[in-house]
C-alpha cells in the first residue's frame, strides 16, 4: 500500500514520516526513527516491553498502527533525560534501587512509571503494582521496581515541593 | 614520589569499590535511557530480513513445496528449503547432545512449528507476506506425544534418519524412539539399603514441560563479506566462543575467519544456549545472497520451537529406618526430549548433574537411571535457571523426603535436620560420588528456622486445620520447607566438556599506562551485571579502583575464549579467572615497585592499592604510580607493559546452598492461593555484592513462583501446541508477584580463589520444592500426598476435591 | 507478528465513517482501541482490506448521566475508570473496567469495542446484560436499538450487520444505594476470566426486591441468567436462595476446557463467582456509597 504522510512530535522534535498504513509503531520508532529503546517481547501485547507515552497516555506501540498516531505527542524512553545529559529521576531511581538487570523491560518500566506517577504522584506499593502491572519483568521479580518508583515518586514530589 | 598525603586504608578501601560493595551497576547508565545493544538493535546497511515457514503438524511428511507463489510476493529475494541445503550438507546440524537437528525438515516434520522453509526478504514486512503465501503440501502421520508411549512396539518411527543406528552417543539404543539410558551410583548397594530399611517410600513426581522464556526473543544478524570471506554473526548468545566453534565445524569457514558477537542479552535463563536453526539460517542466508540476514523470532516461536526445559518424569524412592534415618534413596527417570537430543549439558552428562538428587543429606547408598526417549515435541531440554538438570534433581530430593515425613509421621524440617551432611563431614563425597567442598546447613536451617519462627507457623496451620474440620473456614495453610544443595560452576574438565572443549573460564587484562585498565572475559552476561562484579572482583584484586576498569564481554574477536553464562558458572569460574589474573597483574606490579622503592619484593606488603616497604608505610607506590612505570621504568630483564591472562579449570564445581521456607493459603473452593510469606535463605559463599545477589534472588525466586505454580507448555493429542503465548504461558505480573525476604549465611568455597559459589540459579533450584511442597504440606492434614505442578488454581481445587474438601 | 497491507481510512465525523463502512462491506472494519483487532491482523487471522479509524472520532467519546446513562461507544476504559460521576452513579462499571486487561490496554480499549466485537472472553458484554442495556446501532441508512440480552448469538458472532457499527451504550440509572458486584477469576493481570459473574441488586430489609445476573466466559456468549432475578426475589434472601440461584446460573453454563481449567472446574467457579457477587452485592446495597473504588486516586 502506498506510503503516507503522517505528522509525529517524538520527544519534542516535529517530524513529518511516511509509513504504511500497516506499520506498526514500535517499527516506525525502532527502525525509521532509530529509536530502539522501546523493545519487542511478545507481540501480543501483553509484555509492556514496547511501552511509550503517547498524548498523556501509556501505549504498547506493537499494538498500534504509525497512523493512527498521526498528530501524536510521543515521548519514549530517550526523551526522558535532561538535556544537559543527566538522568531522570525515575532513570536514576532505577538505577539507585537494582530495578534492572537485563535491561530489556526496563524502557517500557520506566514509561509506564513515568504516566504512573503523573496520575498519581504518590502512589503506594499496591497501586504501583497495579500500576505496572501491564509490565512484565523476568529478571528482578518487581521488588526493586517498586522501590525505584517509590524513590522516583519521593524525590519527584520534593522537586515539586521546592519550586 | 611516595604520596605525602596518604588517605586511610579504609578510605581507599571504599574508593576502590571492591569485593562486598553494594557497587551501583554500570550497565545502568546505558539500559535506563533506552541506549542498550540488543540483537534487533543491530542495522547493517543492505540487510535482509529472514522468517520461518513452520509446520501446522506435529507429524506429517511433506509431500510438495511450492515456491513460487512466495517468490512472487513483492520483496521477497530468496526461499529456501532443505532441498537446498542438502548440496551444502547443512540440512541437518549437530546439537551439544551429540544427535543431530534438521535446520530445515527434509521429508518429514517431526514437531509443530518445526522450520520448513526460510523466506527472505527486503524487510520483516515483506518476509511474513512471503511466509503466509508459501504454500506446502503435508500427508500428515499419527504423532507421538506420550513419552510412556515412546517405546511401545508399534510406536511409529519418528527420526527415520537414525534407522537402523543401535549406537547413540550415550550407549545403546534399544527401540527406535530410544536416545539414551544413563544411570549412575550403586545399584546393588542401593538394593541392599532398601531391603533392610523400615519404611520405604516410592512416589511418582512430574516436572512438567516448561519454558524459559526471556523477555527477548532469540535471533541473530549474519554478516558474509563476500570480499574477504569473513563472517560477522551477532546473536543472543550466553556462549559466543562455542557458537563461533559450532559455526566452523558446520560451514566449514575457518574459525579466524568468524567473529561472533553477543551483544545485549535481554535475559538468558538456559534459552540461548544452544545453536538453533534461524542462526545457521541467517548465515546460509547471507552466504547465499552476500547481504547481511537478521532473524528475530516472535515469542509464539520462542515458545514453541527452541529450548524447552524439564519434561522429567521422575519416580523417587527412599529408604530409611523408623526413626527417620534414610538408608538409600533411588530415582528412575522418563525423559521426554522431543524430536532431536538437543539438551544442553557437558558431553558426559546426559541428565546434566541429575546425580546430585541425594540432596543435602548424608545418605549412604544411592542410585539413578534417566532414559531419554523421542517424541512429536520441540527440541530442548536446557537448564532453565539452573545448572544441568538441577531443579529437576532438587525437586525430586525435596519431595520425596516430605513424603517421607508423612509416611513416618514427623515433622518434614526436623526430618531434613536429622539427615543433614553435618559441617564436619567436608569435604563430603555423596553416594554419587560427588565432592561437596564446604558447608554448614544446622546452622543455616536453624538461622531460617528463627526467622520464619517455624513453630509458631505449625501452630496457626493446626489451628487453621481445626477451623477448617469444623466448618468455620474454608481456607487451609501450607508451609513448604526447601533444603538444597546445588552443583554449580562447571566445570572440572576432568568430568566436563562441550563438544571436547573443557569447560575452563578465562580472562584477560590490560592495565593502561595511567591505571586504568580493560578487561575481557570468556562469560557473557545476560542481566547479571558482569560489567559492575567482575570490576569489583578486580578492584579488590588488584588495587585500581572498580571504576576505572571497563569489563568487556561477548566479541570472540577480543576476548579469550570461554565457556559462557549459564548453569551459575560465571563467578565460579570466569570470576576465578579474574581474581587469578588480577593476582598475576598484582605479582609484577610488585617487582616494579621492588624496583622503585629499590628494596627487594618481599621486603614490601600490599595495602589495598599499592605496595609499602614493611614498616614504613609511608614509603609506597601506588597501582597509579606502578602501572606508569610498567611502561616506561622497569627492572632490567622486565617486559614492558602490565598484562596478564587467566585460563582458570576449576578443581571442583562449587555447593551453593540454602534454606527458603513458604507459606501460603489455599482457598478451598476455588483453589485461589495467595503466598503469605516467601523467606530464602542463601549460602553462596563470598558475596561480591550484595545488592545484585540480592536482586538475583529476587528474579530466580520470581520464575521459581512461575514455575511451580503455573508454567506449563502442554500440547493436545495430535500435536498442537498449546499456550505458547503470553496469554496462557504464565509469567507473573507486579500483581502476582510476592513478596521477598532474603537472608544469608557466608561459609567461603574452599577451593575457590575468592571462596565465592555462585547464586544466580539457587533462588530457582530451591524455590520451586518450597513453593510445590507449601501447596502439598496444606493437604497433608487431609490425607494428601502429592499433587504436581504446575498448581494452578484449577490443579489445586481438583486435588482438593478428590480429597473429599469442595463444597460439592 | 506482521498484518497483512490494508487501506487505512481516517473519517472525520461519525457520517463519514458509517458511509466509510456502508462502502467497504464485509471488507471494511472499524477500529478504536485496536486491541481486539490488530492482535488478529498480525496472526493474519483477520485481514480486512479497509481499516476505519474510529478513534478521532469526538462524537463517539461522551458520558452523559441522567434518568438514562449514556456511553459513546469509542469511550475508553480508562475514561469509564476515570470519570467520578460515573463511578456514583454505577460503580460496577469501574469495579469491571479495573479488572479488564491492564493499564495500557485500558487507555486503549473501548467499550464499544468491547461489547460488538463478541469475544466470550471480554467483560462487558455481561455487565450490559446485567444493567440490561441497549447498543445504539448506526448505519448509513439508518440506527437502531438492540437490547444487551438479545445481541450476542455466538462466539464472534452478533447481531451486528455489515456496515452497522455500535456508537452508544444506554441503560437505566440503577437506583441510588444499589448492591452491585463484579467477581473475576482470572490466572493473572491481563488474562480473560476463568469465570466472572456481574450482580446488582435493591434490597428492602431482608428482601431483594430486584436483582440482576450475568456471567462472562462460561459459554460461547455472555450469558444472563433469567432465572436468578425471580430466585432471588421471591422469597426472604438466605442462603438457600442464593444456592438456588447459584444453581440456576450453573445449569446455563458451558464453558470450554482450556489453560484456565476444566469445564468442572469453570463451572463451579462461575458458580463460587455468581455466590460471592451476590453476597457482596448484598452487603454493599442499601449503604453510603463507597469512596473511590479499587483504588481512590482514580478518581482524579
Amino acid at each position: 500500500m502506498a506510503k503516507r504522510l503522517i505528522k509525529l512530535t517524538v520527544n519534542g522534535d516535529e517530524m513529518e514520516v511516511a509509513v504504511e498504513p500497516r506499520d506498526l509503531l514500535i517499527h516506525t520508532l525502532r527502525e525509521q526513527l532509530e529509536l530502539t529503546g522501546a523493545h519487542i517481547g511478545c507481540d501480543t501485547s501483553h509484555c509492556g516491553a514496547c511501552t511509550v507515552d503517547l498524548d498523556g497516555r501509556s501505549v504498547k506501540s506493537c499494538t498500534m498502527f504509525t497512523v493512527q498516531a498521526d498528530g501524536a505527542e510521543i515521548t519514549t524512553v530517550e526523551g526522558m533525560a535532561h538535556p544537559d545529559g543527566t538522568l531522570h529521576a525515575i532513570q536514576e531511581a532505577f538505577r539507585q534501587m537494582h530495578g534492572l538487570q537485563c535491561g530489556f523491560c526496563t524502557p517500557g518500566m520506566i514509561m509506564r512509571a513515568h504516566r504512573l506517577l503523573q496520575e498519581n504522584p504518590t502512589p503506594t506499593e499496591e497501586e504501583i503494582r497495579w500500576g505496572i502491572s501491564g509490565n512484565l519483568c523476568r529478571c528482578t521479580g518487581y521488588q526493586n521496581i517498586v522501590k525505584a518508583v517509590q524513590l522516583a515518586s519521593e524525590t519527584l514530589s520534593q522537586k515539586v515541593a521546592a519550586e | 614520589m611516595a604520596d605525602t598525603n596518604i588517605p586511610t586504608i579504609q578510605e581507599r578501601t571504599d574508593q576502590l569499590e571492591g569485593i562486598g560493595c553494594k557497587r551501583k551497576r554500570v550497565e545502568d547508565v546505558r539500559f535506563t535511557q533506552g541506549r542498550g545493544n540488543y540483537v534487533d538493535d543491530v542495522k547493517l546497511p543492505g540487510m535482509l530480513f529472514g522468517d520461518f515457514v513452520r509446520s501446522p503438524f506435529a507429524h506429517a511428511r511433506i509431500k510438495n513445496i511450492n515456491k513460487d507463489s512466495a517468490l512472487a510476493v513483492p520483496g521477497v529475494v530468496a526461499v529456501i528449503t532443505a532441498e537446498d541445503l542438502i548440496p551444502l550438507n547443512l540440512h541437518y546440524m549437530p546439537t551439544l547432545a551429540g544427535d543431530v537437528q534438521a535446520v530445515l525438515a527434509h521429508e518429514k516434520v517431526l514437531f509443530q512449528n518445526q522450520e520448513v522453509a526460510f523466506i527472505v526478504a527486503k524487510d520483516r514486512y515483506a518476509a511474513a507476506d512471503g511466509v503466509e503465501a508459501l504454500t506446502i503440501e503435508y500427508e500428515e502421520l499419527e504423532p507421538l506425544m506420550d513419552p510412556y508411549k515412546a517405546m511401545d512396539e508399534n510406536a511409529p518411527v519418528l527420526r527415520e534418519d537414525l534407522e537402523g543406528k543401535t549406537e547413540g552417543a550415550h550407549g545403546p539404543r534399544t527401540h527406535h524412539n530410544h536416545i539414551f539410558t544413563w544411570t549412575a551410583g550403586d545399584e546393588a548397594a542401593t538394593q541392599q539399603a532398601f531391603d533392610k530399611a523400615d519404611v520405604v517410600v516410592k512416589e511418582y513426581l512430574a516436572h512438567p514441560r516448561v519454558h524459559p522464556c526471556p523477555l527477548e526473543t532469540c535471533g541473530s544478524v549474519a554478516d558474509m563479506n563476500p570480499i574477504t570471506g569473513q563472517l560477522t554473526l551477532w546473536g543472543t548468545f550466553q556462549a559466543p566462543h562455542v557458537v563461533r566453534t559450532v559455526a566452523s565445524l558446520i560451514s566449514n569457514i575457518p574459525e579466524h575467519k568468524i567473529r561472533v558477537i553477543a551483544p545485549d542479552i535481554g535475559g538468558g535463563f538456559g534459552n540461548k544456549v544452544g545453536v538453533y536453526p534461524g542462526y545457521v539460517m541467517s548465515i546460509v542466508g547471507s552466504i547465499v545472497l552476500k547481504k547481511p540476514v537478521k532473524w528475530i523470532e516472535d515469542r509464539m516461536e520462542n515458545l514453541s520451537t527452541t529450548a524447552f526445559a524439564r519434561d522429567y518424569h521422575i519416580e523417587a524412592e527412599l529408604a530409611a529406618t523408623k526413626d527417620g534415618k534414610i538408608l538409600g534413596m533411588r530415582s528412575h527417570v522418563l525423559a521426554d526430549h522431543g524430536a532431536f537430543d538437543a539438551c544442553a549439558d557437558p558431553s558426559k552428562y546426559p541428565a546434566g548433574m541429575y546425580h546430585i538428587c541425594s540432596g543435602s543429606y548424608d545418605i549412604g547408598a544411592a542410585f539413578c537411571s534417566v532414559t531419554g526417549v523421542y517424541t512429536n515435541k520441540a527440541p530442548g531440554g536446557v537448564s532453565y535457571r539452573c545448572s544441568f538438570r538441577v531443579t529437576e534433581a532438587v525437586y525430586t530430593i525435596e519431595r520425596i523426603i516430605e513424603v517421607l515425613a508423612i509416611k513416618l509421621g514427623m515433622d518434614a524440617a526436623e526430618l531434613r535436620q536429622k539427615n543433614f551432611v553435618q559441617p564436619e563431614q567436608f569435604p563430603y563425597t555423596s553416594a554419587f560420588g560427588w565432592e561437596y567442598d564446604s558447608g554448614d546447613y544446622p546452622t543455616a536451617m536453624k538461622k531460617a528456622m528463627d526467622a520464619i519462627d517455624y513453630d509458631d507457623l505449625r501452630e496457626e496451620q493446626s489451628k487453621m486445620v481445626d477451623d477448617f474440620k469444623a466448618g468455620k473456614s474454608r481456607e487451609i495453610m501450607g508451609i513448604g520447607v526447601s533444603f538444597f544443595t546445588e552443583i554449580v560452576g562447571a566445570g572440572p574438565s576432568k568430568n566436563c566438556d562441550i563438544l571436547g572443549i573443557g569447560m575452563f573460564d578465562s580472562c584477560e587484562i590490560r592495565v593502561h599506562p595511567t591505571g586504568a585498565a580493560i578487561a575481557r572475559l570468556g562469560a557473557k552476561s545476560q542481566g547479571q551485571g558482569h560489567e559492575t562484579t567482575f570490576a569489583q572482583i578486580l578492584a579488590s584484586e588488584t588495587g585500581i579502583a572498580a571504576d576505572m576498569i571497563t569489563i568487556e564481554e561477548g566479541d570472540t574477536d577480543t576476548a579469550p575464549y570461554g565457556l559462557g553464562t549459564y548453569g551459575s558458572r560465571s563467578t565460579p569460574v570466569a570470576g576465578a579467572a579474574a581474581a587469578r589474573a588480577g593476582r598475576k597483574i598484582k605479582y609484577k606490579a610488585q617487582l616494579i615497585a621492588s624496583h622503585l622503592l629499590e628494596v627487594h619484593h618481599d621486603d614490601l606488603e600490599w595495602d589495598v592499592d599499592g605496595f609499602a616497604i614493611k614498616g614504613a608505610p609511608q614509603k609506597r607506590k601506588s597501582m597509579k604510580e606502578i602501572a606508569w612505570a610498567a611502561y616506561n621504568n622497569v627492572p632490567d630483564g622486565m617486559e614492558m607493559g602490565l598484562e596478564a591472562v587467566d585460563y582458570y579449570d576449576p578443581p571442583n564445581f562449587t555447593y551453593p546452598y540454602g534454606a527458603y521456607f513458604c507459606v501460603l493459603k489455599i482457598d478451598v473452593d476455588t483453589g485461589v492461593y495467595k503466598i503469605e510469606r516467601f523467606y530464602a535463605l542463601d549460602d553462596c559463599g563470598t558475596r561480591i555484592n550484595p545488592m545484585i545477589i540480592e536482586g538475583q534472588v529476587h528474579g530466580g525466586l520470581t520464575e521459581a513462583f512461575a514455575v511451580a505454580m503455573g508454567q506449563l507448555i502442554d500440547f493436545d493429542e495430535t500435536g498442537n501446541v498449546i499456550g505458547a503465548s503470553l496469554m496462557d504461558f504464565f509469567l507473573p505480573t507486579a500483581v502476582e508477584t510476592p513478596h521477598w525476604e532474603t537472608d544469608h549465611t557466608e561459609v567461603p568455597s574452599p577451593h575457590h580463589p575468592i571462596g565465592a559459589k555462585g547464586v544466580g540459579e539457587s533462588p530457582h533450584v530451591g524455590g520451586v520444592p518450597a513453593f510445590s511442597n507449601a501447596v502439598n504440606d496444606a493437604f497433608r492434614p487431609f490425607g494428601g500426598i502429592q499433587t504436581h505442578m504446575p498448581h494452578t488454581a484449577a490443579n489445586i481445587w481438583a486435588y482438593a476435591k478428590s480429597l473429599g474438601l469442595t463444597d460439592q | 507478528m506482521i498484518p497483512g497491507d490494508f487501506d487505512y481510512l481516517r473519517p472525520k465525523t461519525k457520517s463519514e465513517a458509517l458511509v466509510m463502512l456502508r462502502d467497504g462491506g464485509d471488507e471494511a472494519r472499524p477500529i478504536a482501541g485496536g486491541h481486539s483487532l490488530i492482535p488478529m491482523m498480525k496472526l493474519r487471522m483477520a485481514a480486512p482490506e479497509k481499516v476505519v479509524d474510529l478513534g478521532g472520532l469526538a462524537d463517539l467519546k461522551h458520558i452523559s448521566i441522567e434518568k438514562d446513562i449514556t456511553i459513546g461507544a469509542a469511550t475508553t476504559q480508562h475514561q469509564l475508570i476515570e470519570s467520578g460521576a460515573l463511578f456514583d452513579a454505577c460503580p460496577i462499571l469501574r469495579e469491571t473496567a479495573l479488572l479488564i486487561a491492564d493499564p495500557q490496554i485500558r487507555y486503549c480499549g473501548t467499550l464499544g469495542g468491547n461489547v460488538a466485537n463478541g469475544d466470550p472472553g471480554n467483560d462487558m458484554p455481561a455487565l450490559m446484560q446485567c444493567l440490561d442495556a441497549s447498543y445504539i446501532i448506526e448505519s448509513a441508512s439508518g440506527k437502531r436499538e438492540i437490547k444487551a440480552r438479545d445481541f450476542y448469538h455466538a462466539a464472534y458472532f452478533t447481531a451486528l450487520e455489515t456496515g452497522e457499527l455500535i456508537t452508544a451504550i444506554r441503560f437505566k440509572t440503577p437506583e441510588a444505594g444499589h448492591g452491585y458486584s463484579y467477581q473475576k477469576l482470572k490466572r493473572k493481570v491481563g488474562d480473560y476470566a476463568t469465570a466472572a459473574a456481574a450482580v446488582t441488586l435493591s434490597m428492602s430489609e431482608d428482601n431483594v426486591t430486584g436483582a440482576s445476573v450475568a456471567l462472562t466466559n462460561l459459554a460461547d456468549t455472555p450469558l444472563y441468567v433469567a432465572e436468578a432475578a425471580d430466585i432471588l426475589t421471591s422469597s426472604p434472601l438466605s442462603a438457600d436462595t442464593i444456592k438456588e440461584a447459584v444453581k440456576a446460573a450453573e445449569a446455563m453454563m458451558a464453558p470450554a476446557a482450556d489453560g484456565r481449567g476444566s469445564s468442572e472446574y469453570r463451572t463451579r467457579m462461575g458458580g463460587v463467582m455468581v455466590q460471592r457477587a451476590i453476597e457482596a452485592a448484598v452487603e454493599r446495597a442499601d449503604k453510603t456509597p463507597k469512596k473511590g473504588g479499587l483504588f481512590g486516586w482514580l478518581r482524579g
